[in-house]
C-alpha cells in the first residue's frame, strides 16, 4: 500500500493508523495525527483503517512564536 | 492583571519559543524573562530524530502556561484541524489562532479568522485571535465568542514596533473591558513599554528576544520595560500639551533685572 507520510511517499503494510505509528516508533510519543486533512484523535487510531493513497500527518510539539 | 479566560497571569509577558540559538539559551531567556506564557507550535515528527519529544520535555520544565499557535495556516480548515491537533498534544483549550492572508506582511485573513474563531469557540476552545486593529473585525471576533483580542503591532518578525498608534489607542478605548495583547512586530523593549503605557494587558513577542545577540539579557530588558509600562499606565499619565508650562513655581521668584 502506498501512503504519503508527512509529505513523503511510503510503502507500508500498516492496517490501521496505530499500526503505522508503531512501525514509525511513535506509538508512545507526544504526537497528534491527521489523515487526508482530518484530525484523528488518539482514541480512534486503532480503529482508523488506512487505505491506499492516504495522506497521513504525524505532528509533534515544536518551537513557535 | 487582566483575566485571560479565567486565568490571571502574574505579568504581561508572553514569549515565543522559536529561533533561539540553542535549547539552553531558550531556557535561560525564559528564566530571565519571567514570562508567564510560552507560545509553541506543531510540526511534522520523524521517527528517527524525535526532535519534538525533546522540545516537549524542555517546555514542560519551563513551568509556564502553554499557548499553541496555528502559525502558517492559510485556510479555515487548516487552522481548525491544527487547533484540534494542538489541543490533544498540549492538553489545553487555549489556541493562538492565526489564519494568514498575505505572504509579504503575514497579515491575517480576518474573514477566515472570524469564521475559524466561531467554529473553535463552539467546540470549546478559548481563542486568542491574531488580528489587526480593525474595530469592526474586533467586534465580529467578540461576537464569535473570543474573550481576548491580539492585534498586531507591526508585521511578524519586522521589529517595527507599533505601526498604528491611533488605531491601537482607539481599540483600547473602544473595548475597555476586553483583554488586549499586542502580538507581533515588537523589536525593542521601549516599544513594549509603549504598548503597556497605552493600556494593553500584555505583549507577545519572539524574534526580538531570540534574534538578539544576547537573548537572555534582551528577555530581561523586555521584562523590565513591560513592568515599567504597566505601572505607568496604572499611575494615570499626564495629558501631553502643545505649550510649555513651568514646573518650578513662578510665585516667589526674585526680581533680579
Amino acid at each position: 500500500m502506498k501512503l504519503q507520510l508527512n509529505g513523503a511517499p511510503l510503502n507500508s503494510d500498516a492496517a490501521t493508523l496505530q499500526d503505522l505509528l508503531e512501525q514509525q516508533d511513535l506509538a508512545n510519543a507526544k504526537v497528534a495525527t491527521a489523515v487526508n486533512g482530518t484530525f484523528v484523535p488518539a482514541g480512534l487510531r486503532k480503529s482508523h483503517v488506512l487505505n491506499d493513497g492516504d495522506s497521513v500527518e504525524i505532528l509533534a510539539p515544536m518551537q513557535g512564536g | 492583571m487582566r483575566d485571560f479566560y479565567g486565568t490571571t497571569l502574574p505579568n504581561g509577558f508572553m514569549l515565543g519559543t522559536a529561533q533561539y540559538p540553542s535549547p539552553a539559551i531558550l531556557a535561560d531567556a525564559f528564566e530571565r524573562s519571567g514570562a508567564s506564557v510560552a507560545t509553541v507550535s506543531l510540526r511534522r515528527e520523524s521517527g528517527h530524530d524525535k526532535a519534538g519529544q525533546d522540545f516537549w520535555k524542555l517546555i514542560q520544565d519551563l513551568g509556564v502556561h502553554i499557548l499553541p499557535n496555528t502559525a502558517g495556516c492559510h485556510s479555515v480548515k487548516e487552522a481548525v484541524t491544527t487547533a484540534h491537533m494542538a489541543r490533544e498534544v498540549f492538553d489545553t483549550k487555549w489556541i493562538k489562532l492565526e489564519v494568514i492572508g498575505e505572504e509579504d506582511t503575514l497579515q491575517p485573513d480576518v474573514f477566515g479568522l472570524v469564521e475559524a474563531a466561531r467554529i473553535l469557540t463552539e467546540d470549546g476552545f478559548q481563542v486568542f485571535p491574531y488580528t489587526t486593529e480593525d474595530l469592526v473585525v474586533a467586534d465580529k471576533l467578540l461576537s464569535a465568542g473570543c474573550q481576548v483580542l491580539m492585534p498586531w503591532g507591526a508585521p511578524i518578525g519586522s521589529g517595527l514596533g507599533l505601526n498604528n498608534l491611533f488605531g491601537l489607542r482607539a481599540m483600547r478605548a473602544h473595548f475597555p473591558e476586553i483583554p488586549l495583547v499586542i502580538d507581533a512586530g515588537l523589536g525593542l523593549p521601549s516599544q513594549a513599554a509603549q504598548a503597556m503605557e497605552l493600556g494593553f494587558d500584555a505583549v507577545l513577542l519572539n524574534t526580538a528576544v531570540a534574534n538578539a545577540g544576547d537573548p537572555a539579557l534582551m528577555a530581561q530588558a523586555f521584562a523590565l520595560a513591560i513592568k515599567a509600562g504597566q505601572e505607568a499606565a496604572l499611575a494615570d499619565p499626564m495629558e501631553p500639551r502643545d505649550m510649555a508650562a513651568p514646573s518650578t513655581p513662578v510665585i516667589g521668584k526674585a526680581f533680579l533685572e
